[in-house]
C-alpha cells in the first residue's frame, strides 16, 4: 500500500493490482448532429491497489462512479486515462507460476483477453446476468468452452463447483427461472470462478438480497477467499457489509476516491467529512437517532456538473473558503491511511 | 406513552388470500396488530413475507386476484365514539366511504417515488389534486354524502401546495411546484410524496419502504423528516421496511413477519434487545453491525424462503430453523403466546412452557 502514490513502475510487492490516476469521461452530446458538448467525469483520477489474498471494499452512494471504476479496470470500458498494473501469470508465459506487470488499460485485445482469465465479475442483479435460455451448466462451463477447454472431466469439474457455492449437482439442468435469487447469485459466483482467477470484482453481490440470505452468500466470498487465496474488489453502497468483509476501503464521492485506508482504522476514526457523514446516516440496530446532526444536507450533486474546488464543499459541516475553489489531493496521512480534505489532519470526525 | 384510548387501527387476524392457478397463496395470515396515534409501528420480514399486501389490506386495495379472507381492520375515526368505529374490510373498495378514507384519513408513501408520480403532471399538481379530493371531507364528516365538495379552491390548494413543499424541506418552493418529477431529484421526489401523503393531514400515515431507493445520506434526512413531521402532526405511521436498522430507529413497537403469518410482535426495545422467536433472533444476528468488525462467518438462516404455494406443515418457519423441535414443530400449528407484558411469539417453545407451568 506504501508505494500507491510514487510515481515510476515500483509496485508494492504484496499488490496484484495497482490503479493510478483512472479516469474515465463520457462526452455529453447534445443536438441533431451529437456534437460534444461536455464530459461527464464519472472517474476522475482514481488511485488505490489490491493486495493478493485481500479484499478492498470500494464504497460510496450511487452515482459516484464505483461502478465505472471497476468496468474501466476490467476494461469493459476503455479507460480514458491512467494506469492500470496488474500482475500476471498467463502472460508471463512460462506457465511456472512467475509474473509480468501489464497495465490493463494499454493492454491490446487479445493479450486483455488471455488477462481476463485471470479476472472474473459478479454482477449485482443476478438475474440480468444469467442468460435465462441456458441452463447452469451451460452458463458455468461457459467460460471453459470459450477457452476451449471442454473435455472428459468438465461436468465433474463443473458439477464440484456448483456443490461448492452450494447448489446440488443436479441443479445444473435447471435454469436460472428456477433458482431464487440467493441461488442465482451463487450461479453467478460459480460461472466467476470457473476459470480459477486471482482477482475477483464483486459489483454490490449482495444488495438484491434478502438480508438472511446475504449473509450466506457473504460468507460463502469469504470461505472461497480463505481456500483459493483471491483477492477481492468489493464494491457495496452498505457500509456495514462492506466493513464485514472488507480489509481495506476506499470512499468514492463524485468520481474521486476522498479517504482510503485500513479497514478498522478508517471506521474507527475517519479523516473525511464525507466518510463521517455516511457513517452517522448509517440507521443502527440499538442506536436510535445518533448523531444525526452529522448528516450531510442536500442531494449528490449531478456529475456534469460538479461543484468547484472539493467536491464536497456545499454538503460538507466544515466548508471554510478554500474548498470552494482549492481541489484536495489525496494525500499520505500516515500507517497507511490518506484523506483527500484540507482540513483532514485538523478535524476530529467520529467514527462508529 | 399512549395507551389503549388512543386507538385508531385494529387490526385483527387478518387474512388475505390470492388464488393462483397454482394454488391458494395465504399472503397474510392471521396478522393483528394495533396502532395507536402518534406512535410509530414497524412491520419487518424479508420480501414476499406478506408485509406490503398486509398494508393494501388496510387501506382495502389488495390486487387481483387477492381477496380479503377474513378478520376485521377497525379504524377508529378522530370524533371517537360509539358506532363511529368503521370495518375497512367490510366497505365496498370502490365506494364513496373507503375512498374518503383513503388519502384523506390514512395516507400511503410508496417505495419507488419515480414510479409512483405521473411524470406529465407537476409536484405541485400531485399535491393540489390530493387536497381538492380529499380535503373537503376532513374532521367528522365520514359517512356524510356530500359534505361541502370542493371547498378548497385552485389558488388555495396551491397555497397549501407551497407549503408542504416547503415543510418537507424542498428549496425554493414556489419555483419547485411548477417542477415535473424529472427535474426532481430521488430524495426530492420522496419528498414530495411526502408532502402528498401528509397535505390531507392524516390520522395514519404507512409509509412502505419509503427510503429503500435512496442513498444513505438522503435515506437519512427523509428518516429524519418523517420524525420532526411526526412530532409536529401527531400522525400515527405504520413503517414497513426490510432494513433493521431504519425499523429500529423510527419504531415504536414492531411486527415481525414470515411468510406471511406474525411470528413476533413487541416494543422495539424487547425485539431489539431481547428477540424470542428463532427467526427474528437469526434476523438480528444475521446482518452485519457497523462498528462490530470481526472477519468471522455471520450467523445466517439455512435454506431459504419456502413456495408460497407449498408451505410446510405445522410451523412455517420450521425447515430453517435452529431450535426446531422433531415431531411437534413440523405437526402442530403454533398460536400466538403472550411471553411478557405486550410481546406476543407464535412459537412451539413458548406455548409448551406455558402449558408446563399451567400443569
Amino acid at each position: 500500500m506504501r508505494n500507491t502514490v510514487t510515481n515510476g513502475r515500483a509496485m508494492h510487492t504484496d499488490a496484484l493490482l495497482e490503479v493510478r490516476g483512472l479516469k474515465m469521461h463520457f462526452a455529453v452530446q447534445t443536438g441533431l448532429l451529437r456534437r460534444t458538448t461536455g464530459h461527464v467525469r464519472a472517474v476522475d483520477g482514481v488511485t488505490f491497489s489490491v493486495a493478493r489474498g485481500k479484499t478492498l471494499g470500494l464504497v460510496g452512494e450511487s452515482g459516484c462512479g464505483k461502478t465505472t471504476a471497476v468496468r474501466a479496470i476490467v476494461r469493459l470500458y476503455q479507460p480514458t486515462g491512467g494506469e492500470v498494473l496488474f500482475r500476471s501469470s498467463v502472460l508471463s508465459g512460462s506457465g511456472n507460476g512467475s509474473e509480468v506487470l501489464v497495465d490493463l488499460a494499454k493492454l491490446s485485445a487479445h493479450d486483455m483477453n488471455r488477462v481476463r482469465e485471470e479476472i472474473s465479475m459478479v454482477f449485482q442483479d443476478p438475474i440480468a446476468s444469467l442468460n435465462p435460455r441456458m441452463s447452469v451448466y451451460e452458463i458455468v462451463s461457459e467460460p471453459l468452452k470459450i477457452r476451449g477447454r471442454i473435455d472428459g472431466s468438465t461436468r465433474d469439474t463443473i458439477a464440484e463447483l456448483v456443490e461448492r457455492v452450494g447448489l446440488r449437482p443436479e441443479h445444473m439442468r435447471r435454469y436460472p427461472h428456477e433458482f431464487s435469487g440467493g441461488q442465482r447469485q451463487r450461479i453467478g459466483i460459480a460461472r466467476a470462478l470457473a476459470l480459477n482467477p486471482r482477482l475477483v470484482v464483486c459489483d454490490e453481490p449482495v444488495s438484491a438480497l434478502d438480508v438472511s440470505i446475504q449473509a450466506q452468500t457473504l460468507n460463502l466470498l469469504q470461505d472461497l477467499q480463505d481456500e483459493h487465496g483471491f483477492s477481492y474488489i468489493f464494491v457495496a453502497h452498505d457500509l456495514s457489509v462492506v466493513e464485514h468483509i472488507s480489509d481495506h476501503v476506499a470512499v468514492m464521492y463524485l468520481g474521486r476516491i476522498v479517504e482510503m485506508g485500513e479497514v478498522e482504522a478508517l471506521f474507527a476514526r475517519p479523516f473525511h467529512p464525507y466518510t463521517e457523514a455516511l457513517m452517522s446516516a448509517v440507521p443502527r440496530v440499538g442506536g436510535a437517532g445518533k448523531g444525526t446532526g452529522r448528516i450531510a444536507g442536500g442531494d449528490v450533486p449531478d456529475p456534469s456538473n460538479p461543484p468547484s474546488g472539493c467536491h464536497f464543499h456545499p454538503r460538507c459541516r466544515y466548508a471554510k473558503d478554500i474548498c470552494k475553489t482549492e481541489i484536495p489531493a489525496l494525500k499520505d496521512s500516515g500507517n497507511g491511511r490518506s484523506a483527500a480534505c484540507h482540513f483532514a489532519q485538523e478535524l476530529s470526525l467520529a467514527g462508529v | 406513552m399512549n395507551t389503549g384510548n388512543d386507538t385508531l387501527l385494529q387490526v385483527n387476524n387478518l387474512r388475505v388470500e390470492f388464488g393462483l392457478r397454482e394454488g391458494v397463496v395465504k399472503a397474510v395470515d392471521g396478522v393483528s396488530f394495533t396502532v395507536s396515534r402518534g406512535r410509530t409501528l414497524g412491520i419487518i420480514g424479508e420480501s414476499g413475507c406478506g408485509k406490503s399486501v398486509a398494508a393494501k389490506a388496510i387501506m382495502n386495495m389488495v390486487p387481483r386476484p387477492g381477496r380479503i379472507a377474513g378478520g376485521e381492520v377497525l379504524y377508529h375515526p378522530r370524533t371517537s365514539g360509539p358506532g363511529t368505529v368503521v370495518d375497512l374490510t367490510k366497505l365496498d373498495p370502490d365506494g364513496d366511504e373507503i375512498r374518503r378514507i383513503r388519502g384523506g384519513e390514512i395516507a400511503m408513501i410508496f417505495q419507488e417515488p419515480m414510479s409512483s408520480l405521473t411524470p406529465v403532471y407537476t409536484a405541485g399538481y400531485h399535491i393540489m389534486e390530493t387536497l381538492r379530493i380529499h380535503r373537503p371531507f376532513s374532521i367528522g364528516t365520514v359517512g356524510e354524502r356530500i359534505a361541502g365538495k370542493r371547498t378548497v379552491g385552485k389558488a388555495q390548494a396551491r397555497e397549501i401546495a407551497i407549503e408542504m413543499l416547503k415543510r418537507v424541506g424542498i428549496p425554493n418552493p414556489q419555483s419547485n411546484v411548477d417542477r415535473y418529477p424529472h427535474q426532481l431529484s430521488g430524495g426530492q421526489r420522496q419528498r414530495v410524496m411526502i408532502a402528498i401523503a401528509l397535505s390531507c393531514e392524516p390520522a395514519l400515515l404507512i409509509a412502505d419502504e419509503p427510503t429503500t431507493a435512496l442513498d444513505v445520506s438522503v435515506e437519512a434526512q427523509i428518516l429524519e423528516l418523517m420524525r420532526s413531521l411526526q412530532e409536529t402532526t401527531d400522525t400515527a405511521i405504520m413503517f414497513i421496511t426490510h432494513n433493521l436498522g431504519v425499523v429500529a430507529q423510527m419504531a415504536d413497537e414492531i411486527v415481525v413477519m414470515y411468510m406471511g403469518k406474525e411470528v413476533e410482535r413487541a416494543e422495539t426495545s424487547a425485539i431489539m434487545g431481547a428477540p424470542r422467536h428463532p427467526y427474528t433472533q437469526a434476523l438480528l444476528n444475521s446482518v452485519p453491525i457497523l462498528g462490530r468488525k470481526s472477519r468471522k462467518r455471520l450467523a445466517y438462516i439455512k435454506g431459504m424462503v419456502p413456495c408460497a404455494t407449498e408451505l410446510p406443515p405445522g410451523c412455517v418457519f420450521h425447515p430453517r430453523c435452529a431450535r426446531f423441535m422433531a415431531g411437534e414443530c413440523d405437526r402442530l400449528e403454533p398460536g400466538v403466546t403472550e411471553v411478557d407484558k405486550g410481546h406476543w411469539v407464535r412459537c412451539l417453545l413458548y406455548q409448551r412452557n406455558e402449558k408446563k407451568s399451567n400443569a
